[in-house]
């Protein structure tokens, strides 16, 4: 396939781990800010092909895994009313809320879709005068353009029943946060390519500046990824720290501008809470004034909501990179992808859920078999 | 069906689900969900559970693709199915096409040669007849090339809005082959892994026109009858051959899955090897769906003893349905009850049963 068979090319990868290996002096921690990073490393097993001494840290970047219980509740509320059509992109289904999951209300009667596309539930909103048709706007700067459409096509069309239920939260504001904790131990980034195809690079620089790191934009191909691994070390080794981009197929400095010019019309800047991390400022983006009557929480003014995470769930411990994933007194016990307890086991790009569905918690010399056979 | 005061709650008559046998899993959902019918561990379940405590016998207890028992002197496979696909025509298929070959092939992979089919129609109020004419039509087609008849029927009509156009049921009987002990339970270690074509064809085709997604080059269901080209593979390596499966709803790793449980042993596939078209990837990429848990409705999996591994593909690839049939794995002692994939990076990863639908990521 065209762009993607040629990034997985397991020779290549071998020799990009070797020149890994021996560009590698000194330990060192690297975080992955996506969760579609996360997710290949783990997939085509690209930490076990590095150096001991270079340990990777799954980030936060997984609009699923962050998305604050409160408003997955929100939604459950709203969802569960008679006349409302609750549209969401598949894998936000089985996130747990306090009560439940999207998939029982709709069990329970609920008119829940799973759409591809926030314009596809525009076209039902036009094709439902008698419905209010809600999208649950969540995700990283990736998916903020379209949902920026959604609501300016809303506008245009003057449509009364739509609305958007939005919790967009943004890289850079966690990257900072993260490195101003006093426990932080991330010494380079790997930034998340499909944001940067959006927004571009240039609010990296000042970053890298501040806090003396290694920023390399990288894509999630496993070749994309030893290649990202491999510019950091190689700015880590030489004590140097600038941004660079190693997914110059997609990723430009400036990024897309027209998809920025139509966030900024229609989206303004807010503190947000990070499930599990708790709140960052100006870490998110909300409607603004011209576009507040599309918001869902105006519309549906959903109070007295009881939201209570399981106590047994570490995922904000997770999502900083403090523990991995099988770390987790719960993880493969108490929770598992069948019956989660956070987000974080829920999602195709959330850390518990990769580990526990690609057998990260069992050894490697008992997935070893018999080895290819030789006809 | 059991005793109704066993399922039911005197007070409010909700199905009490903690006093069942086994009690956790079906109390996590005290609906049904979709997820119980996606071909994963939520449907696992509801049959162990659920409907096997309610009917166990024998010839059930087995839960292969088709039933075996004797009848008068034969030995008799029985199989059933149902079909709510939609939409009811899609490119390569439709539901009838589905229904017979659906049918056909659980008891052709169970080693029996299909006979006799039963169709029953389920038609909502309103629903064309030119549609109903077209779906009969591809029936009979469908039922021409595997070479069975459709003996007995029924139709029943439910209310506008009470059903979704049309359901059909198929029941279908054939007679075991002689010599041939197939069954799901019975890989074994150094068995080979053979599948006889790309995979994930038939559930990108549905999920390409169901949602509206349009890709530049149409996927095509590959909808089909397997009897024949198992006949010929049965033909060529007869007992050779130890477990068969069509690799349905859940795909590929579902069914894997299965044989590793049922037959307790540990199986290993070379993810490089696996058979995928290339438009097939890219719908998957783009939708965050990995083609081993993707439906098929036109291919098998076959687990055969390694010296007759070479045979049974060359039978495979030399019939129209299977020529582009692979060796993509084989049966281990290691990690028993595992389906485990060899990465093209040379790394080592489990594939799991999934638990209900696969679902689109965000991004």
């Amino acid at each position: 396939m065209k762009y993607l068979t040629e990034f997985r090319n397991g020779e290549i990868a071998q020799r990009m781990a070797r020149e890994i290996h021996q560009i590698t002096a000194r330990p060192w921690k690297i975080m992955e800010v996506c969760g579609g990073q996360t997710h290949s490393i783990i997939r085509n097993g690209i930490d076990q092909m590095l150096p001991p001494g270079i340990e990777m840290i799954h980030g936060p970047g997984c609009p699923v895994c962050v998305t604050p219980l409160v408003l997955i509740d929100k939604a459950l509320a709203i969802a569960a009313q008679p006349g409302v059509i609750f549209c969401s992109f598949g894998d936000m289904l089985r996130v747990p809320g306090t009560d439940g999951d999207l998939f029982q209300i709709k069990g329970q009667g609920g008119d829940v879709r799973v759409l591809y596309s926030p314009l596809d539930a525009v076209d039902l909103a036009v094709k439902n005068p008698d419905k209010q048709v809600v999208f649950f706007g969540v995700g990283f700067e990736t998916t903020a353009p379209a949902n920026a459409m959604s609501v300016h096509l809303a506008k245009r069309r003057g449509l009364k029943n739509f609305s958007l239920l939005v919790s967009h939260v943004l890289v850079p504001p966690a990257i900072e946060a993260i490195m101003s904790s006093p426990e932080n131990e991330v010494q380079a980034f790997l930034a998340a390519g499909h944001v940067c195809s959006v927004m571009g690079y240039w609010e990296y620089p000042p970053l890298a500046d501040r806090f003396n790191i290694p920023i390399v934009v990288t894509g999630f191909e496993p070749l994309d990824l030893l290649d990202g691994i491999r510019r950091a070390v190689i700015q880590l080794e030489n004590e140097q720290h600038h941004v660079e981009n190693a997914y110059e197929r997609i990723v430009t400095y400036a990024g897309n501008l027209e998809a920025q010019r139509l966030l900024a019309e229609v989206f303004e800047v807010t503190d947000r809470a990070w499930r599990g991390i708790g709140v960052i400022p100006n870490s998110g983006w909300r409607l603004n004034a011209k576009y507040r009557e599309f918001d869902a929480e105006e519309r549906f003014h959903i109070a007295e909501i009881h939201t209570a995470e399981s106590p047994l769930c570490h995922a904000g411990d997770v999502l900083r990179g403090a523990i991995k994933p099988a770390q987790c007194p719960a993880f493969g016990k108490e929770c598992t992808p069948r019956h989660p307890l956070g987000a974080t086991m829920v999602s195709s790009e959330g850390a518990c859920a990769a580990y526990f569905n690609y057998g990260r918690f069992i050894s490697p010399e008992k997935l070893a078999g018999a080895g290819a056979d030789s006809a | 069906m059991t005793d109704r005061t066993q399922l039911t709650e005197p007070s409010n008559s909700v199905p009490d689900f903690a006093n069942w046998s086994c009690p956790l899993p079906l109390a996590d959902y005290p609906t049904i969900v979709m997820g119980h019918g996606g071909g994963g561990k939520l449907g696992n379940e509801l049959v162990e559970h659920l409907f096997l405590p309610a009917f166990r016998n024998p010839a059930l207890e087995n839960l292969g693709d088709a039933a075996l028992f004797n009848l008068g002197s034969g030995q008799i496979a029985m199989s059933t199915d149902s079909f709510v696909v939609q939409p009811l025509f899609f490119p390569g298929g439709s539901i009838g096409a589905l229904a017979v070959n659906g049918t056909v092939n659980d008891l052709a992979v169970s080693g029996a040669e299909p006979k006799f089919l039963s169709a029953s129609f389920i038609l909502e109020e309103g629903f064309p007849l030119a549609q109903l004419a077209a779906i009969a039509r591809a029936m009979a087609d469908a039922a021409t090339t595997a070479g069975i008849h459709i003996v007995t029927g029924d139709t029943k009509v439910v209310e506008r809005g009470h059903g979704d156009g049309c359901y059909i049921n198929t029941a279908g009987v054939g007679l075991l082959r002689p010599g041939i002990s197939v069954g799901p339970q019975r890989a074994q270690v150094g068995d080979v892994v053979l599948v006889s074509g790309t995979i994930g064809d038939h559930g990108m085709a549905i999920m390409s026109v169901r949602e509206g997604l349009e890709f530049e080059s149409q996927i095509r269901s590959d909808c089909a009858a397997l009897n024949c080209m198992i006949g010929a593979v049965l033909d060529a390596v007869g007992s050779g051959v130890h477990a068969m499966r069509d690799p349905t709803r859940g795909g590929l790793a579902s069914t894997l899955n299965e044989i590793a449980t049922a037959s307790n042993v540990g199986i290993e596939i070379d993810e490089p090897n696996l058979p995928v078209r290339s438009e097939v990837q890219s719908a998957c990429e783009l939708l965050g769906l990995d083609p081993v848990y993707v439906a098929n409705e036109g291919k098998a999996v076959f687990f055969v003893a390694p010296e007759a591994a070479g045979r049974a593909l060359e039978a495979l690839r030399a019939h129209p349905l299977g020529r582009e049939a692979a060796r993509v794995g084989r049966v281990t002692a290691q990690h028993a009850k595992m389906l485990v994939a060899r990465t093209a990076m040379g790394a080592n990863r489990v594939i799991a049963t999934q638990i209900g639908e696969q679902l689109p990521r965000i991004c």
